[in-house]
């Protein structure tokens, strides 16, 4: 079924990543500055998209880095997919 | 021994010189090398083959391929043998075994078949409305409900068949090598395309080899073998006969089962694109007593002759509603089989040459068929009147289904009625993207056609694929003899009169009446008349039935059929064997067995193992004729650890080493006490937490020299650890300079410890200083040990004066062997995890998975103290959260048995009074139960919300019934001060 293509090795099977979930939220630079609510937001609350979600895979089986992927949740089409910079990605 | 059913002709799958042996219920029959048991049995006029489900009714072979739902089964040594096979499937070898099912004591006697007297009561929802009333009684009707269900026995034994997996991946997967498919194949191919080419019969060819035709100027089976071999000759093309493409699943992939002679492949198959060329199911006609041995589909009797010289009957009859049964005329009498009649449903005959001679009964209807066991005699009945005519064989066809289910696997929305065939066929030659659909499953239905539109599916999946150009493959020429028919069908599949059962679905035993009672108490969709009445449900799926049981429905509700629709497709198309999907993952196999590089003392020397992880550890060591028990082995080993010196396998403790300008900064983030700010050549513990504040892992981070640090995980935590700090690194702070390694693999470890480790030590190694000076507690050297690098810690966990010894892996049996040698005079023995954990319990030491369960807090088990400075690391901001902080949180306390004997019983809750039954509030838990060799008494370690030292609780196992009452201590219970591993 999913076949990432991962930057560094090319595409593979699913099997080989693990998934990291959400990656919507950034850590927050100044912990120790943001309210109760505000850090529940960022450790608890996920979105349940129909659609494109993004979201970290780890190339576990591979080269071990850590990708943020762009996945449809109806298909499990790839859209996109990138390392920690990604701004909206390499298309797939 | 005679064949009575057999001719002598050429061009026959079969090979006459192999004459094969085979038992079938006990009897000893001869088929040919080539033979299905299904074409062996009938060629020894075999009819009879099983029982049926529900009513077990005598039934006979209806098919000769993947459809067949009553020639079910068992095949093998009883026991060992594998239930529910297909006779239409089950290649003839010599020897095969096989048994009818659902019968007892025998096939031609069943006792069970007395269940028709009460068939009455026997319609659909019977179990359901009898044996809801009293609930209770259900457990005794369910005993004997269950034994009369089921389809065939399971095994006893173990499954001794072999099984693997495959990964492949190619350009184009063509299911069905058929005209179509390989047509649509050999396009592809010439083309450049990697091609696997799929067919789940033995022969390929499909419908090929039932027909009489040429193409281009050969026989079938020659054009098909000459085309096969331009196939085979390529690299590019892999041709799998004896596989079933049981599955088609999102971006490409397909589930495949190729069946060998050494046991089942389940090939997982990754294609660019695909053809359907999965052709055409024959369909029964519905009538009394429809269900007869010697009841057989007028396709299937083609193929037995055509392929296999099996004439099944001398006199048949044919009952149709299409003119493709007109041909299975023609091939019996050139059989030399007698065509008693053809009673055709329609107003009209078609003219058919060759059979000017036969009598063709139109607008004619099978009301009864007589014989139990086997056909003796059909009643028609032509407008008012009605005859009796003899035959021992009712060639039956009731038009053809094309085969969608893998196109229909992913959504129904791909499929359209159409009434010439009267079943549902693609909407377009590409239904779904990538997926094209091609010949007789795609609604073509002359040979002309099916070749043309497989040649035309494998130019534009080359095309799409973008494969290199290349001369086209030319349209065959093809000739019928005495002409081609159509297999279009009235659409009628249903005889009104008749006194006796009505099978819709053979194998489900589920009949029209079955279908008219779900109607009647206001079933209407077909998902639900489908379940209620199990029309479609056995494990051919209703591939002979469903389509009948929608027209039948349909009509009944005034509707069209395709206002009805069909049920869901879903994978597996066949039934897949569990073997087949579990391949070799099973038992030692079912997951990575991970050792350590002393494991083969371990061994040698009586050591019981127990999982930890993924590795294997020695629980404790059974030395030779004593004959210990766990708990007594261990405390030995324990208090030998206290008294004088013992050592312990550690190698599995996870290792990672960190390097870099930053590693220090990034040990600082991930650890709760800055273990970046570690001296030189020190070790420190450390913990981490995850970042809703919980503990995560703890272990020691060792600073090797600058800016390389060796940090230590527990055995379990060593993967996610790494991925862990492999995420922060990556995602969360890639500014920092840092290198991560994990080394786990690398190092054999062995933990030494006890008072006299010091001079064990320095008997290992009397050229180093081991001193308490010039290697104290928390001490780290790099040193020589037999030539090879060797890292010297000073680090306890059993709270006795210790020390761990890493060398390269290769070198962990040396360094063991050679510590017991220098330990001999001191009285050293080896230690396992149940000692380890003793020692541990007793030094308040905790475990990660046991008192460190994801729910505790560095405040809850008393390190809060560890937190250093004010910067920020994983998991700090959480700790502020308001329910971290608040008062009366369970805490880390430990435990002594009230009398000093009653063992304090695992997975305990903590309660205030002795437990008598009745309901208490739970206090805490008890984490780990251990005893204490020093006080000679049970203790253990837990989570309580307990203030007082001293109190009374009792510790409860709601599972076992256990308890022990308790004292509340301190959770150290051995050398408070730490004097023992600092001295």
């Amino acid at each position: 079924m999913l076949r990432i293509p991962c930057p560094y090795c090319g595409e593979r099977n699913y099997t080989e990543f693990t998934y990291g979930g959400d990656a919507n939220q950034a850590r927050p630079a100044n912990p120790a500055t943001v309210s109760d609510t505000e850090w529940e937001a960022f450790l608890y609350r996920r979105g349940n998209p129909a659609g494109e979600h993004i979201e970290y895979w780890q190339h576990s089986f591979g080269c071990r880095q850590w990708l943020k992927v762009v996945r449809d949740t109806v298909t499990h089409d790839i859209v996109s997919m990138g390392g920690h910079g990604m701004e909206g990605g390499e298309k797939a | 021994m005679t064949q009575p059913n057999r001719i002598a002709w050429d061009g026959l799958q079969i090979d006459r010189r192999r004459a094969l042996s085979f038992r079938f219920n006990g009897k000893t029959y001869q088929g040919y090398e080539g033979d299905t048991l299904a074409s062996a049995l009938l060629a020894n006029g075999v009819h009879l083959v099983g029982r049926s489900f529900k009513y077990h009714r005598p039934r006979g072979i209806l098919s000769a391929g993947v459809e067949e739902p009553n020639a079910l089964v068992e095949l093998g040594r009883e026991g060992a043998h594998q239930p529910n096979l297909r006779a239409t499937e089950i290649p003839l070898f010599d020897g095969l075994e096989a048994r009818s099912q659902n019968c007892w004591p025998s096939l031609k006697w069943d006792l069970g078949a007395a269940v028709q007297l009460a068939s009455p009561m026997l319609t659909a929802g019977f179990y359901y409305k009898t044996f809801m009333q009293p609930s209770w009684a259900w457990r005794h009707y369910e005993k004997v409900i269950r034994k009369a269900a089921g389809l065939g026995k399971a095994p006893t034994v173990r499954d001794e068949a072999r099984y693997d997996k495959r990964h492949q991946y190619c350009d184009l997967l063509v299911v069905g090598a058929g005209p179509a498919g390989l047509m649509a194949a050999t396009s592809a191919a010439r083309r450049s395309a990697r091609v696997i080419l799929v067919d789940e019969r033995r022969e390929l060819g499909g419908m090929l080899l039932e027909e009489s035709v040429h193409i281009a100027g050969q026989t079938a089976k020659q054009w098909v073998q000459q085309t096969l071999a331009e196939l085979e000759a390529l690299e590019t093309v892999t041709v799998l006969p004896r596989t079933t493409v049981f599955g088609r699943y999102r971006h490409g992939k397909f589930g495949l089962v190729q069946h060998t002679e050494q046991g089942q492949v389940l090939h997982s198959v990754h294609a660019r694109r695909a053809v359907m060329a999965t052709g055409a199911i024959e369909r029964p006609m519905v009538f009394s007593d429809n269900d007869r041995p010697g009841v057989m589909l007028a396709g299937a009797i083609r193929r037995y002759i055509r392929c296999y010289g099996v004439v099944p009957g001398r006199r048949a009859a044919i009952f149709t509603n299409n003119d493709s049964a007109y041909e299975t005329a023609r091939c019996l009498r050139e059989a030399g089989a007698e065509v008693a009649a053809i009673v055709d449903l329609r107003e009209r005959a078609p003219s058919v040459a060759g059979l000017d001679d036969v009598e063709i009964l139109t607008q004619a209807e099978v009301v009864g068929v007589q014989g139990s066991q086997h056909v003796k005699a059909v009643e028609i009945e032509v407008g008012s009147k009605r005859r009796r005519i003899a035959c021992d064989l009712l060639c039956v066809s009731g038009g053809w289904t094309p085969t969608i289910h893998l196109l229909a696997h992913g959504g129904k929305d791909t499929l359209a009625y159409d009434a010439a065939w009267g079943a549902f066929i693609p909407t377009c030659s590409e239904p779904v993207p990538g997926i094209h659909a091609t010949g007789a499953c795609n609604g073509a239905q002359s040979l002309v056609n099916i070749l043309a539109q497989g040649i035309a599916a494998g130019e534009a999946a080359a095309e799409a694929l973008g494969c290199e150009a290349a001369t086209p493959v030319a349209l065959p020429e093809v000739q019928h003899r005495g002409g081609e028919l159509s297999p279009s069908a009235a659409p009628v599949c249903e005889v009104r009169g008749g006194r006796g059962k009505k099978f819709v679905d053979l194998q489900d035993d589920v009949t029209v009446r079955d279908l008219e009672l779900a109607l009647r108490e206001g079933y209407r969709s077909i998902e639900h008349v489908k379940r209620y009445t199990t029309l479609g449900m056995g494990t051919d799926q209703g591939r002979t039935s469903n389509i009948n049981g929608m027209r039948i429905v349909a009509e009944r509700l005034g509707k069209r059929i395709d206002e009805v629709g069909t049920t869901t497709f879903r994978p597996p198309f066949t039934p897949v064997s569990l073997g087949a999907l579990a391949g070799r993952e099973s038992d030692r196999r079912l997951d990575v067995l991970r050792r350590s590089p002393i494991h083969d003392w371990h061994v040698r020397n009586g050591a019981v193992f127990m999982p930890s992880g993924l590795w294997l550890r020695p629980q404790y060591y059974r030395r030779p004729g004593h004959g210990e028990t766990l708990t007594e082995a261990a405390r030995k080993e324990a208090a030998n650890v206290r008294d004088k010196v013992g050592i312990a396998d550690v190698s599995t403790l996870g290792k990672i080493e960190v390097q870099g300008r930053d590693a220090a900064e990034f040990l600082n983030r991930l650890y709760i006490n800055r273990c970046g700010n570690v001296g030189l050549h020190k070790a420190r513990y450390g913990v981490m937490l995850r970042e809703d504040g919980f503990v995560f892992d703890d272990g020691t981070v060792v600073k090797l020299a600058d800016n390389r640090y060796l940090i230590s995980t527990t055995t379990v935590n060593a993967g996610a650890v790494l991925s862990h700090m492999e995420f922060h690194q990556q995602m969360v702070w890639p500014e920092l300079s840092v290198h991560i390694e994990p080394v786990t693999e690398q190092w054999a470890v062995v933990a030494l410890a006890g008072p006299a480790s010091r001079e064990v030590l320095a008997r290992l190694m009397p050229e180093e200083d081991v001193s308490n000076q010039a290697l104290p507690f928390l001490g780290y050297r790099e040193v020589c040990f037999q030539g090879v690098t060797t890292r010297l810690f000073r680090i306890s966990f059993s709270g006795e004066l210790a020390y761990e010894i890493a060398v390269p892996a290769d070198h962990g049996l040396t360094l063991w062997e050679a510590l017991l040698e220098a330990g001999e005079p001191f009285g050293i023995m080896p230690y396992g995890l149940e000692a380890m954990d003793y020692l541990r319990i007793e030094k308040g030491h905790l475990i990660i998975g046991t008192d460190i369960d994801g729910r505790v807090t560095p405040h809850d088990i008393g390190l809060g103290g560890m937190i250093r400075g004010d910067d920020d690391f994983i998991g700090r901001r959480s700790l502020q959260r308001p329910a971290l902080t608040e008062e009366g949180r369970p805490r880390l306390v430990g435990f002594v048995s009230a009398d000093g004997e009653t063992p304090i019983p695992a997975s305990a809750q903590l309660v205030a009074e002795r437990w008598t039954g009745t309901p208490q509030d739970s206090l805490g838990r008890i984490t780990s139960p251990g005893f204490s060799p020093v006080l000679d008494c049970p203790i253990a370690l837990g989570l309580a919300e307990v203030e007082a030292e001293g109190g009374s609780l009792y510790a409860v196992s709601p599972l076992t019934g256990e308890q022990a009452e308790v004292t509340v201590t301190r959770p150290v219970f051995h050398d408070p001060k730490g004097e023992r591993l600092r001295g």
